[in-house]
């Protein structure tokens, strides 16, 4: 995806040690490096002993390589692959907070539906619509509510998997 | 003490005898027999109070010797020097807070310049951490960036296991600094001890560095090396720390391609082999240079194409194509697009080049090398490296240098601080062996010069070593003198003193109109002639050293030979050199290499009429 400063946004999905600071030691990567993070969440895998960093970064195709490279270099890190969003599943989590009174409300509904989210909390004035999906479709969602009243946005980083039966985990442990 | 050895320190698999207990000791006790297990011969550092544990079972360890230092930055700068000039693991301790902060500098600088080394710092109990205790740092917070690797132990039983990692890590694939922190608590608390026997008890999964290159890129890259009609071997610190000299010369021999030698990578190969043109960048030789950027092919062995080597990258040689062979992956395409990448150690990279590039030739393929070489030996003979002695008498700092090397031989290790004098050193003083060159590239660290002989000599007690430092890097880490007397550590230092910060005044002196803001040190010459604060014959003498000076050219080889007769002792020689003296060739930072200068406002005669069409070599009318 072009991001409109003539870099691209790129999915990594890091399988680290489940171990401390292992998250700082990505993050300060990044930042020393001078490499742009968009987005990243981390959680536990099906394996203990393991966890998944996503990481969207913005960057060009050659400093792309050096990312993969630095990761791999850190100790704690088992494996590091992109994943492109053709053959990956790539989700995020957004929470939405909408202006919505008795005559507004039948409308931020309509759009509730069209876009499969749902509502999680409702007040008389607002109510909190979740969403999960693919990055464009939140995107998309919050444009149509916007003019409703956006009043907060929470969106958790993306989290992917590739397509398929194969899993980065077992290889990874395999070639270890 | 054992003498030079290229192998690493005992990784677990070489561990000969095991030690299994199921004695209960303190985790300090762990400590020092995990350093013991891992075939640790010394230990710079100095106690303190969350480090104090591990003092007390340090007393009694008859394989460890501890130097106790002066300052913790000269534990590790000892360390460096120790592991630069065995190619073993150093090894240096320090306390929580400001005794690991003070470790830092040194451990940027083995980080840079790939120098495996082990630091152990005390840390504030575990239930301390996070409060701001007396003392507390988050030194692996801070030293994240500059370690290949940290780790902070609040459990005893990890001890062993931990401090095995540490020497696999700073000893295999791309060496560097690992920094191991260990709780007061941990410390004290009662342990069992269990050295690991194998590789497969450490809990690395995710560590699995490359060694032996691809056989196809080796195929390809000697392809390459066969066929280049300017080829040129770029050489760097890479193969001196994979002990791959020997290797080395057999592939310059069999190429017969010229050969540059990076600062890193002074005496990989003997400057007196005829196809070493001596060091490429910023300060490098006209021929290096020059070489370089008229290659059709550079081939980087164990070299990252530093900034100041490449000067202008976007310049930088523009028509070579590029065969890059490193340890780190990471390093190949960061700089330059490489157009053969080969990820493994220099070592075996250049054993399997060698056959490969025999195929080469004996399937007919070999380039002619005649004509490049004529171009490179007129480049060498028109603008060799030189000196104008000063005219006002003065002493050559130069020329002190190049002595200095001529009467202690190439047997002597030489460490030098960081500027003028580094540079000189780099220039004039013939290495012909490998690992007896030390200094600090990467970060440039002033102040590296004394600690790291001290360490150097502690590993190779029968080498002469020399410190060639500056008036201000000397003043930096000169209270490891005291550790020197002391210890029974007989360095030489030579301190070139020009009075001032000697680069930064060229640079004042190049790109400042002259204002010499701040970079006077009143040490003996300029405006203040004759002021000497410190006067450092009296400094050397107060510190129990041999303290002598040498101002008169006609006494310099009288004052060098008075310095190589004492061994009982260290000895601190004040050179007095003329301030104004400059280092050449230079290429100012930021832009082509091409513009080369090899004294002031003169460069090379590039463009001349009689020209090689393919180079822009000038030709000199009798080639071809």
């Amino acid at each position: 995806m072009s991001t409109g400063n003539g870099t691209e946004r790129h999915t990594l999905s890091v399988l680290v040690e489940d171990k401390p600071a292992v998250l700082a030691r990505v993050a300060s990567l990044f930042a020393r490096r001078a490499f742009n993070i968009h987005s990243l969440a981390v959680g536990p895998t099906e394996h203990p002993s393991l966890s998944r960093i996503t990481v969207v970064v913005d960057v060009e195709d050659s400093p792309l390589e050096q990312v993969v490279k630095q990761l791999n270099k850190l100790v704690n890190v088992l494996k590091v692959v992109e994943l492109e969003p053709e053959t990956s599943v790539q989700r995020e989590v957004l929470l939405v907070k909408v202006r919505a009174d008795a005559t507004t409300r039948g409308q931020v509904l309509d759009v509730v539906n069209v876009f499969r989210a749902s509502v999680v909390d409702v007040a008389p004035e607002a109510l909190t619509i979740e969403a999960i999906g693919a990055p464009e479709k939140n995107a998309a969602l919050l444009k149509v509510l916007d003019p409703f009243g956006i009043r907060e946005i929470v969106q958790s980083g993306v989290v992917a998997v590739g397509r398929g039966s194969r899993s980065i985990t077992d290889r990874a442990l395999r070639s270890a | 003490m054992s003498t030079a050895s290229t192998e690493g320190t005992a990784a677990p698999s070489d561990s000969s005898a095991p030690e299994r207990t199921t004695e209960r000791i303190t985790g300090a006790q762990s400590i020092v027999r995990s350093l013991e297990s891992a075939g640790v011969e010394v230990v710079f550092g100095l106690p303190g109070g969350a480090i104090l544990p591990t003092y007390d079972p340090l007393l009694d360890s008859t394989k460890l010797r501890h130097v106790l230092v002066r300052h913790e930055q000269g534990a590790g700068h000892a360390a460096q020097g120790y592991a630069a000039a065995t190619g073993r693991v150093g090894v240096c301790m320090a306390t929580s807070g400001p005794g690991a902060t003070n470790l830092v500098t040194a451990i940027a600088d083995a980080h840079m310049d790939s120098v495996p080394m082990v630091a152990v710092t005390g840390q504030v109990s575990s239930k301390a951490i996070g409060t701001d205790a007396f003392q507390e740092a988050d030194i692996v917070g801070i030293t994240q960036p500059i370690t290949k690797h940290n780790y902070l132990v609040t459990d005893p039983a990890d001890i062993p296991r931990v401090i095995a990692e540490a020497f696999h890590l700073a000893s295999t694939g791309r060496p560097g600094p690992v920094l191991v922190d260990v709780t007061k608590d941990a410390q004290q608390a009662m342990t069992t001890f269990q050295w690991p026997t194998s590789l497969a008890e450490l809990d690395l999964p995710g560590y699995h560095p490359t060694t032996r290159p691809h056989s196809k890129q080796v195929r390809e890259a000697a392809r390459m090396i066969a066929e280049a009609k300017r080829p040129v071997l770029y050489v760097g610190g890479g193969v001196i720390r994979a002990g791959a000299s020997a290797e080395l010369r057999r592939l310059v021999d069999l190429s017969g391609a010229p050969v540059v030698t990076t600062l890193m990578a002074r005496g990989a190969l003997p400057d007196s082999h005829p196809a070493n043109l001596g060091m490429p960048g910023m300060h490098g030789t006209v021929a290096a240079v020059t070489a370089l950027q008229r290659a059709d092919l550079i081939v980087s062995l164990g070299a990252r194409f530093d900034d100041r080597v490449t000067g202008l990258l976007s310049s930088f040689a523009p028509g070579a194509a590029i065969v890059h062979a490193d340890i780190d992956p990471a390093e190949i395409g960061k700089n330059r697009r490489a157009d053969v990448p080969i990820v493994g150690d220099a070592k075996e990279v250049i054993s399997d080049l060698v056959p490969a590039l025999q195929a080469e030739h004996t399937a007919g393929r070999r380039a002619d090398l005649a004509g490049w070489w004529r171009q490179l030996d007129d480049l060498r003979t028109t603008y060799p490296l030189g000196y104008d002695e000063p005219e006002d008498g003065s002493l050559s700092p130069q020329k002190v240098i190049q002595r200095l090397g001529e009467i202690s031989g190439p047997e002597t290790i030489f460490t030098s601080g960081v500027g003028q004098h580094q540079m000189w050193a780099a220039q004039f003083i013939r290495y012909e062996n490998p690992n007896t060159w030390l200094n600090s590239g990467g970060l440039g660290t002033m102040g590296y010069s004394v600690p790291a002989a001290m360490g150097a000599k502690v590993g190779r007690p029968d080498a002469t070593v020399w410190a060639i430092d500056g008036d201000g890097c000397f003043q930096m880490t000169n209270q490891e003198l005291a550790t020197c007397a002391i210890e029974g550590i007989p360095i030489k230092v030579a301190v070139i003193n020009n009075s001032s910060l000697g680069m930064v005044r060229q640079w004042q002196t190049l790109f400042y109109d002259g204002r010499y803001s701040n970079t006077d040190l009143h040490t003996g010459v300029g405006r203040a002639k004759g002021q000497r604060v410190p006067d450092f014959v009296k400094l050397a003498e107060a510190y129990a050293c041999v303290g002598l000076r040498c101002e008169d050219p006609s006494d310099l080889d009288a004052v060098i030979d008075k310095a190589m007769s004492v061994n009982d002792r260290p000895v601190v020689v004040d050179f007095v050199v003329h301030r104004d003296a400059m280092v050449w060739p230079m290429v100012a930072a930021g832009v082509s290499n091409d513009a080369i200068q090899y004294a002031r406002g003169l460069s090379p005669v590039w463009d001349r009429e009689e020209q090689d069409p393919e180079t822009g070599l000038e030709m000199n009318g009798t080639t071809r």
